[in-house]
């Protein structure tokens, strides 16, 4: 009973308020769209989804009412004497150009995002991202070399407020309103991950031997999480991507804080290179 | 009628009969499916709340769940069911052949199948089990998994595989050969060209994933790197091996469930197929561009985006032919006397769950939405809407149709649509809400999730368990048709049923003509 209480809750909240007030960067209970767009491109992804959406609700409800009208109007009782027609071309034209128009409608500003997601002009700075089994290393080759990893924190390590399974002991702290390049990988010798944050718009597989490009920017100061989306074995839902999202300054005082905690951390990655 | 069938040992050991074969395959297909269907049970339950339900910590466990689910469902339930089932038993009633081109070879390809299905059930139980999903994506499915369980998979596969090339030569070989005088790949039934379309994609499909798998075995075990990295190979390099066969491997899936939906909604609507011609070469089509979409499973894996670009464009295409289809189907039923019996009934939901399920493809095909999707419980959702509702609901149709021509008795109408409730009330509370779940940022292939997602998972495991039960609950049917043997007609089905099975007894003899039927 208390889950639909919960459910019915929820459902009147996100129904009565607007988003804004609904956690960000994390899934809510009973959530039925998108986390919230933290990230300009994701707010386009969002923007692009809804618009698709609604015509695949559209053409959902059309062929439904059509199915239901045969078989009201058609069923054996009303109508006994069956008809024989089997071509009606005009029809049949309609209903290939229809669609095709449909998807040409969908399709640019569908090309418009795909090009947008891929355009690197605007780089502020860049993070390497390297997949274990079963956790995220991460690299700021743009300051120092500055390198640890985020493991994942198990339920008896968990602090108030943290969500289970997607908290880390670091969380990856980037500066808001800069264009971060995240350069994903994988441990040469090991398995395909998959670096995903949902808030952002962001899913890159993380391939051994590869070095994959994405990018993100993060408007407001907060915590986002993502989550492995690649099956990399027995741990694969248990290696998440938290991140942290401060302001200029804040980066920087954590920059230096970070440089001397992990210092050990990098004479180790020399040492291993 | 039925004097030259031999005793049973030797009719269903060294069956060289394509309706014994047919059957043979029926009845390994709901044993798969019964197997499969136990995974799915286990799967649920698992996941039906936040932490650890009935593992403990072994997360490996769950990935051989999730995988075996997967290959069982795919190669051991759908596939036996349509083409090795189905197809076997009317094809050549279809076409008016007095058997398959290859007797022999049918029997061969039904029995590569009991061998199979142990190397696969068989290495779950062996070194931990093989978890690399039935994607088998390298490195997981090398380095990632030590033992020979992923080695059993690959060999269950490479039997599967061989024994569907060669129902594949033996099908188009009959289409094209056996056809009675009169019938011209034209007036061919619906079905026949669904299962001639199929074949062709199986034998152009399959030897890439045989290549593919034959490559990771030689990585596992014989030093070779096509798929490693460390010495100059490339994961993604089995990427797009496998998907150039998992994506026509979706349509053969489907395709057939395409023509049996054609022949039930003609059979029950009492008039002829609309569309033929265009319902034909849509199939066809499909089949074609079937082949050139295979990278849009691959959007995450940092592919060029003018690649990316055209597959989005190739991807979209394929729902121009499916769109004919659904509305081919509706005007077929358009002015029709309609009768619910429970094949219409599974009918009817096929199409309108099968367009659910599409227009989320439409969805997912878009590279830039897909980078929030894919990977989610969203494509979780969308497959089983075409997969779960699509191909099994076919199947259900299908099997409900054709039962009382195979077996000699009806089965129930009334437990039939209580099956069919049951089934499609079960299904629908289990996928629906992953959409939700895949939205909000749910990943598949994870044993535990955060606890947000807590709410829809618990509402698909209820799901689940109807589902699970609707499934039993088919057995039933069958064994209460069996029991009582109320004696099926000639053609149940009046004026609507028009093709040639309809005009032999129920069952058919062993020997189905003993003159060639001529086509007007």
């Amino acid at each position: 009973m208390t889950k639909i209480n919960t459910f019915i809750i929820s459902l009147s909240i996100s129904l009565l308020t607007s988003s804004g007030l609904m956690a960000k960067g994390q899934p809510t209970d009973w959530q039925m769209g998108f986390q919230e767009a933290a990230s300009p491109l994701m707010a386009e992804l969002a923007g692009l989804h809804d618009f698709v959406f609604w015509i695949i609700t559209f053409i959902t409800i059309f062929v439904f009412i059509l199915l239901a009208y045969v078989c009201f109007k058609f069923s054996a009782k009303r109508n006994k004497n069956p008809s024989q027609t089997t071509h009606n071309s005009l029809l049949e034209v309609a209903w290939t150009v229809i669609p095709v128009l449909i998807l040409v409608v969908i399709a640019i500003p569908s090309f418009k995002l795909l090009y947008k997601q891929n355009d690197f002009s605007n780089i502020d700075m860049t993070i390497k991202a390297t997949g274990y089994t079963w956790y995220w290393g991460y690299e700021y080759p743009d300051h120092d070399d500055l390198a640890f990893d985020a493991i994942m924190l198990t339920d008896d390590e968990l602090e108030e407020g943290q969500p289970r399974l997607l908290s880390t002991d670091n969380m990856l702290v980037v500066p808001i309103n800069k264009n971060i390049k995240m350069q994903i990988t994988s441990d040469p010798a090991g398995v395909i991950h998959s670096w995903a944050v949902p808030s952002l718009g962001v899913k890159m597989d993380a391939i051994p031997g590869r070095l994959n490009e994405t990018y993100y920017r993060i408007e407001e100061p907060g915590l986002y999480y993502g989550q492995c989306s690649e099956l990399c074995g027995p741990g694969h839902g248990f290696m998440p991507i938290s991140i942290k999202a401060v302001s200029d300054e804040e980066f920087a005082a954590w920059l230096e804080e970070a440089k001397e905690e992990f210092a050990s951390t990098k004479d180790d990655k020399i040492v291993l290179k | 009628m039925s004097s030259h069938a031999p005793s049973f040992f030797k009719r269903y050991f060294f069956s060289t009969n394509h309706k014994d074969i047919g059957v043979l395959y029926l009845y390994f297909a709901v044993i798969a499916g019964l197997i499969g269907g136990i995974f799915s049970l286990l799967i649920r339950m698992e996941l039906a709340e936040p932490g650890m339900q009935i593992l403990g910590d072994d997360y490996q466990k769950y990935n051989v769940w999730i995988t075996s689910h997967g290959l069982l469902m795919i190669f051991f339930m759908i596939m036996p069911a349509m083409v090795g089932g189905f197809g076997n038993y009317f094809v050549p009633l279809l076409i008016g052949a007095p058997d398959m081109a290859f007797p022999r070879m049918n029997n061969l390809s039904f029995w590569l199948l009991v061998p199979s299905i142990i190397l696969l059930v068989g290495s779950g139980f062996v070194d931990g089990g093989a978890g690399p999903g039935w994607t088998l994506y390298a490195p997981l499915s090398t380095s990632g998994h030590a033992g020979p369980a992923v080695d059993m998979v690959i060999l269950s596969m490479h039997l599967a595989g061989a024994s569907s090339i060669l129902g594949a030569i033996n099908f188009i070989t009959t289409i094209f050969n056996m056809r009675a005088p009169g019938m011209t790949l034209h007036k061919m039934p619906l079905f026949v060209w669904s299962i001639l379309i199929t074949a062709f994609l199986l034998l152009l499909s399959l030897p890439v994933l045989a290549g593919a798998i034959t490559m990771m075995l030689t990585d596992r075990n014989f030093g070779t790197a096509f798929f490693n990295p460390e010495a100059g190979g490339d994961p993604v390099l089995f990427q797009h091996l496998f998907w150039f066969f998992g994506h026509p491997e979706v349509y053969i899936l489907i395709l057939p469930g395409f023509g049996i939906i054609s022949h039930v909604v003609s059979t029950f609507s009492k008039k002829p197929i609309f569309g033929y011609l265009g319902m034909a070469y849509a199939m066809a089509a499909i089949g074609v561009v079937g082949f050139v979409v295979w990278a849009h499973h691959m959007y995450t894996t940092g592919l060029d985006v003018d690649t990316r670009a055209y597959f989005l464009a190739a991807t979209m295409v394929i729902a121009v032919p499916t769109g004919i289809k659904i509305f081919s189907w509706i005007a077929t039923m358009w002015g029709g006397s309609i009768e619910f019996k429970t094949p219409m009934l599974f009918a009817i939901a096929m199409i309108f769950l099968f367009t659910l399920g599409g227009v989320t493809g439409v969805v997912l095909a878009n590279t830039g939405i897909d980078v929030a999707l894919h990977d989610t419980y969203y494509v979780v959702a969308h497959f089983h809407y075409v997969m779960s509702m699509g191909a099994l609901f076919s199947i259900y149709s299908g099997f409900y149709y054709w039962f009382s021509k195979m077996s000699g008795v009806d089965y129930s109408e009334i437990l039939g649509k209580i099956h069919f409730w049951l089934t499609f009330i079960g299904v629908n509370i289990t996928f629906f809400p992953m959409h939700f779940s895949g939205l909000a940022g749910m990943p598949r292939r994870i044993p535990d999730y955060p606890d947000a997602f807590a709410g829809w998972n618990y509402v698909s495991s209820i799901g689940a368990y109807i589902s699970v039960f609707a499934a039993f609950f088919f057995v039933l049917v069958v064994l209460e048709a069996f029991m009582r043997r109320r004696k099926a007609q000639i053609n149940p089905w009046g004026k609507g049923a028009t093709t040639f099975e309809w005009k032999l007894s129920s069952p058919p003899p062993f020997h189905s003509f003993d003159d060639l039927p001529k086509v007007k």
